[in-house]
């Protein structure tokens, strides 16, 4: 199966949720969760990843810092915000009533 | 919030770049550990430079980020051209300082409201009348009982407040050897409650200190006096000063920021109107302005009516008392209007001296702003490198919006500069125009606060000027075609157009400049060459006052002791000075016959007045010891033309309508300036200044003025010395004042003083700029059409020919701009016409000056580049291509 790429507009809900069950993640273990948890179906685009990590940072969705790694390299890890918690319960409702719309489509005609 | 940090980051852009590229870094790392391919994992991540500019464009605010990246260019670009930099923001920084100080001086002295709850609800008395010659004048002088109608009238409708004329006092908080003198106004004791004032100490006056004339002894001292004299002591309350024979008691200090209701005065020292005791009862003593403060709802025009009506009542029961009045003045008595004038600002004379005045300077100073914002366009444009730069910019992709943005911002950043600049130069020179207005003794004092209303016009300013020199250039720039300008092909010509428009527009502006410059200049010296009549050389004004009335014996005693003193050549005494604003005048009567519809003006002298005033005595004799007043008089020439026809009048008698008392004719004087420089000669008698009771005993003197000529011609050195003889000779007589003539003489040309001294500065500036902005354009041209001239030379264009290719087209935009300005001066002189004194706006000379100083400034300004042209070596330029 070719692995395809997040939906378009799934991006943020993806790295939100994942967010919300591991807080404390940087940028290569986001990328590296979303394609464990799909089974390696999706995938984030990298190159799309670190501008729309730094989108949702602007926005006040979720927070950075900057720690030092055991290997002595510094890494800048990312954690939800409470503006954050309540933009995934959006974003999931929305996507929710989508697929659902879809489905709906797909099993009547 | 987060524009917030959006914002801050456009301020760390260099740290935001290193965290993203560190970031990536990290990620790469992480790949890398995981067994990926290095080069698989960078071609996945994708183009680093991209994403990070992707992701730096969302951390910060990108219009910001634009315009800071213009302000660091817009500085290298001002940096690099340090001296048509340095040289653009000194002349506009001139221009605006001199545009801030006037708005701060028109804003303090015409605009501020007082400090006050509710300016705008606050209206003055003020009526419309017409003078004995029948010319029209207003004035707002009141008496006490027309108020006290007033008042009893509107009660339900307004609160009236009656304040009298700032009054400069001799008072003293020791003994009478300590007086000094302060600002005094007697107020209504409500006044302080209606206009909201509170307390800085103490407390203020009520209505309860204002009920029984005399009988309420207190004072308010305003806080900058408090400050000034007693450096801010709250012992203060409690003290007492004596003015005259009252001692006041200080019962408190009025709240910060209200210094009295006059703009270009501070107030010292409020008193209540009822210590004004001499004055309460008299309906002929015009002393006090009525403010009024209208209920709220009530319209004002009502209740202008019924104030209207209550004066026209009063003032025709006052006529009933007139003795004597010359009956054609009856008729329809009074004839002035009543008007309620809107007083938030204050009323003062100085307002109403200085409006036009100040007017006329700020239209000088924004003609100069313009005239320097021209030459900073012109800069703008000439920046040779520009138009290449630009048309680079452009290939590249750069939106025009863009460039526009471009070049305000470095035109901002100059106009930035300049302000700062010219607000110190304001900051500096309000205070010391202001401190020019009035005699150096006794300056005008203006309150200069610093606040948003000045902060605002800077802001304003700096954003009008940069839209006027940064706008076009801007446009221009931004719209220049690529292909030509990269060519190097000479894409100019629009360019010379508006460059070409700039230099008329600046050659009208300071056409009219200097022509106003030369109105006010011949305006002042015609005034100051006036004959006064009199000889003011030498001579020192002793104004002298005593404790109690004494003998007229006491004063030529004291008198000739002055005249031992060294240095001195004669001394005199008179009622008050001649020039000095003092007055007191009377309708004539000759031969029975009824009084004359013109006045006569009086002053009482002593014995060698005349020679030591120099006015020389045409007919008859000087008054003797002997005489008195009434009984003899000496009249001037003005007088005899208007009551005797031009006939002899020695040994011819007269009498006054008023107390009608006879008086002799015993000599005639020649013609000397009493009252004001500007007015025709007034019909004077000179009366001896012992006066006789009807019983024929001699009253005593309370006042009088020492006229002491000197031998030296600054006498001003004399002047402690006489003060200390004064004193010693009688203890009872002390020296108030100390002035020359010539002072008192100057104190009525001041404004046009000042208005000539700066119109000339400000006239120089503009002839400078203008110069400098044509000089510069010239130059460019020349540069610009290098090879052309070249060329012309090379094939044997005659020197005369080049000369007029150079300059042709910049004296026809010369010639332009000069008629353009004849125009535009000739209808702004109208507006000036109180400010004019016998000079003709029309006249030939008036424009032909201005005209010659145009004509040699631009000789000046145009002979390098024509020089320059002339030098071009046709090998050189033609090798160099």
């Amino acid at each position: 199966m070719p692995r395809t790429d997040a939906l378009q507009g799934s991006l943020d809900l993806l790295v939100l949720k994942i967010l919300s069950r591991k807080p404390r993640l940087h940028g290569y273990g986001i990328m590296s969760a979303i394609g464990e948890r799909s089974g390696e179906v999706l995938r984030a685009e990298e190159g799309s990843l670190y501008p729309a990590l730094h989108r949702m940072e602007e926005a006040g969705w979720i927070r950075a810092e900057w720690i030092t790694k055991e290997t002595g390299r510094r890494a800048r890890i990312y954690e939800l915000t409470a503006a954050g918690k309540k933009q995934l319960a959006a974003e999931e409702e929305r996507w929710q009533t989508v697929t659902s719309a879809v489905n709906r489509v797909l099993r009547t005609v | 919030m987060y524009l917030w940090s959006r914002i801050a980051n456009v301020f760390r852009g260099d740290r935001l770049n290193r965290e993203i590229a560190e970031e990536f870094e990290s990620h790469l790392a992480d790949a890398v550990e995981e067994g990926r391919d290095p080069e698989e994992a960078r071609r996945a991540l994708g183009s680093v430079l991209r994403q990070s500019e992707a992701s730096h464009d969302v951390k910060v605010v990108a219009w910001l980020d634009s315009l800071r990246a213009d302000a660091i260019f817009g500085w290298r670009q001002l940096k690099r051209n340090k001296v048509t930099s340095g040289a653009a923001i000194l002349s506009l920084a001139l221009a605006m300082g001199a545009c801030i100080s006037a708005f701060r001086l028109i804003d303090a002295l015409l605009l501020r409201p007082l400090p006050v709850t509710e300016p705008g609800r606050l209206s003055v008395v003020s009526f419309n009348g017409f003078g004995l010659e029948g010319k029209p004048y207003t004035y707002d002088s009141c008496s006490y009982p027309m108020f006290r109608k007033w008042r009893a009238t509107v009660k339900h409708d307004a609160e009236l407040i009656a304040i009298s004329y700032a009054q400069r006092q001799d008072l003293t908080f020791g003994s009478d050897d300590q007086m000094e003198k302060a600002y005094l106004q007697n107020v209504s004791g409500w006044m302080f409650s209606s206009f909201g004032l509170e307390p800085a100490v103490g407390r203020l006056l009520t209505e309860g200190d204002d009920i029984e004339p005399g009988k309420h002894p207190y004072a308010v001292l305003s806080y900058d006096y408090w400050q000034r004299r007693f450096a801010g002591d709250p012992n203060v309350v409690g003290r007492t000063f004596r003015m005259g024979t009252d001692l006041h008691e200080i019962v408190g200090v009025a709240g910060k920021g209200f210094t009295g209701t006059e703009p270009g005065t501070v107030t010292d020292v409020f008193v209540p109107t009822m210590m004004q005791a001499g004055s309460i009862n008299s309906a002929n003593s015009f002393w006090l302005r009525t403010f009024v403060r209208p209920k709220p709802g009530v319209a004002i025009e009502p209740l202008r009516d019924q104030m209207y009506a209550v004066f026209r009542s009063f003032e025709q029961e006052r006529a009933k008392t007139f003795t004597n009045f010359p009956k054609s003045l009856l008729d329809g008595f009074p004839r002035d209007k009543l008007e309620l004038l809107p007083a938030a600002e204050g009323v003062s004379g100085m307002q109403r001296d200085y409006r036009e005045a100040l007017g006329s300077l700020g239209v000088l100073v924004l003609l100069v702003l313009f005239i320097a914002c021209a030459n900073v366009a012109n800069l703008m444009t000439t920046l040779a490198a520009r138009s290449r730069e630009m048309a680079l910019r452009v290939s590249i992709g750069a939106g025009r919006r863009r460039l526009v943005q471009m070049v305000l911002v470095e035109s901002a950043m100059l106009a930035l500069f300049a302000t700062a600049l010219g607000a110190l130069f304001a900051w500096w020179s309000a205070p010391f125009v202001v401190r020019m207005i009035n005699p150096p003794d006794n300056p005008a004092r203006l309150v200069f606060p610093a606040d948003w209303r000045v902060v605002g016009f800077g802001i304003l300013l700096v954003f009008c000027v940069t839209l006027l020199f940064g706008f076009l250039p801007a446009l221009r720039a931004s719209g220049v075609q690529p292909i030509s300008a990269l060519r190097g092909g000479d894409e100019t010509r629009g360019r010379r157009r508006l460059m070409h428009g700039t230099i008329a527009l600046q050659v009208t502006f300071c056409f009219v400049v200097l022509f106003i410059a030369g109105l006010f200049v011949s305006s002042l010296r015609r005034l100051s060459h006036l004959p006064t009549g009199f000889s003011p050389n030498g001579i020192l004004l002793l104004e002298t006052v005593t404790r109690q009335d004494q003998p007229a014996v006491v004063w030529q005693q004291v008198a000739d002791d002055l005249r031992s003193v060294s240095g001195v050549e004669g001394v005199a005494i008179s009622q008050w000075p001649l020039m000095s604003g003092t007055m007191s005048n009377n309708f004539i009567s000759v031969h029975n016959a009824p009084p004359s519809t013109v006045l006569a003006f009086f002053l009482g002298i002593s014995p060698g007045w005349m020679e030591t005033m120099k006015v020389p005595l045409i007919g008859g004799r000087d008054f003797r010891k002997a005489d008195t007043n009434p009984q003899v008089a000496i009249v001037n020439q003005t007088f005899v033309k208007q009551f005797f026809g031009g006939e002899n009048p020695i040994g011819r008698s007269f009498r006054t309508a008023k107390a009608q008392t006879q008086y002799e004719i015993v000599g005639v004087a020649g013609d000397a300036i009493y009252r004001n420089l500007r007015e025709p000669m007034l019909p004077v008698v000179y009366v001896p200044l012992r006066t006789a009771n009807s019983d024929g005993t001699v009253q005593s003197i309370g006042s009088g003025t020492f006229v002491v000529r000197t031998a030296s011609a600054n006498p001003s050195g004399l002047a402690p010395l006489l003060r200390r003889e004064v004193s010693r000779a009688r203890s009872e007589l002390r020296v108030s004042n100390i002035r020359t003539q010539q002072e008192v003489i100057d104190a009525q040309t001041i404004r046009e003083r000042l208005l000539a001294m700066l119109a000339l500065f400000f006239a120089g500036v503009a002839l400078l700029l203008a110069g400098i902005g044509l000089y510069g354009v010239l130059n460019y041209s020349v540069l610009q059409r290098h090879r052309e001239i070249g060329i012309r030379l090379a094939i044997g264009a005659p020197r005369a020919g080049i000369a007029k290719l150079v300059v042709a087209e910049m004296l026809f935009m010369v010639a332009v701009g000069a008629v353009a300005g004849m125009g535009l001066g000739l209808v702004s002189a109208r507006c000036l016409e109180s400010l004019r004194f016998r000079v003709k706006a029309g006249d030939p000379v008036m424009l032909a000056l201005p005209t010659l100083v145009i004509v040699m400034a631009v000789l000046f300004a145009t002979l390098p580049a024509i020089l320059r042209a002339l030098r071009i070596d046709p090998a050189e330029t033609l090798r160099t291509e």
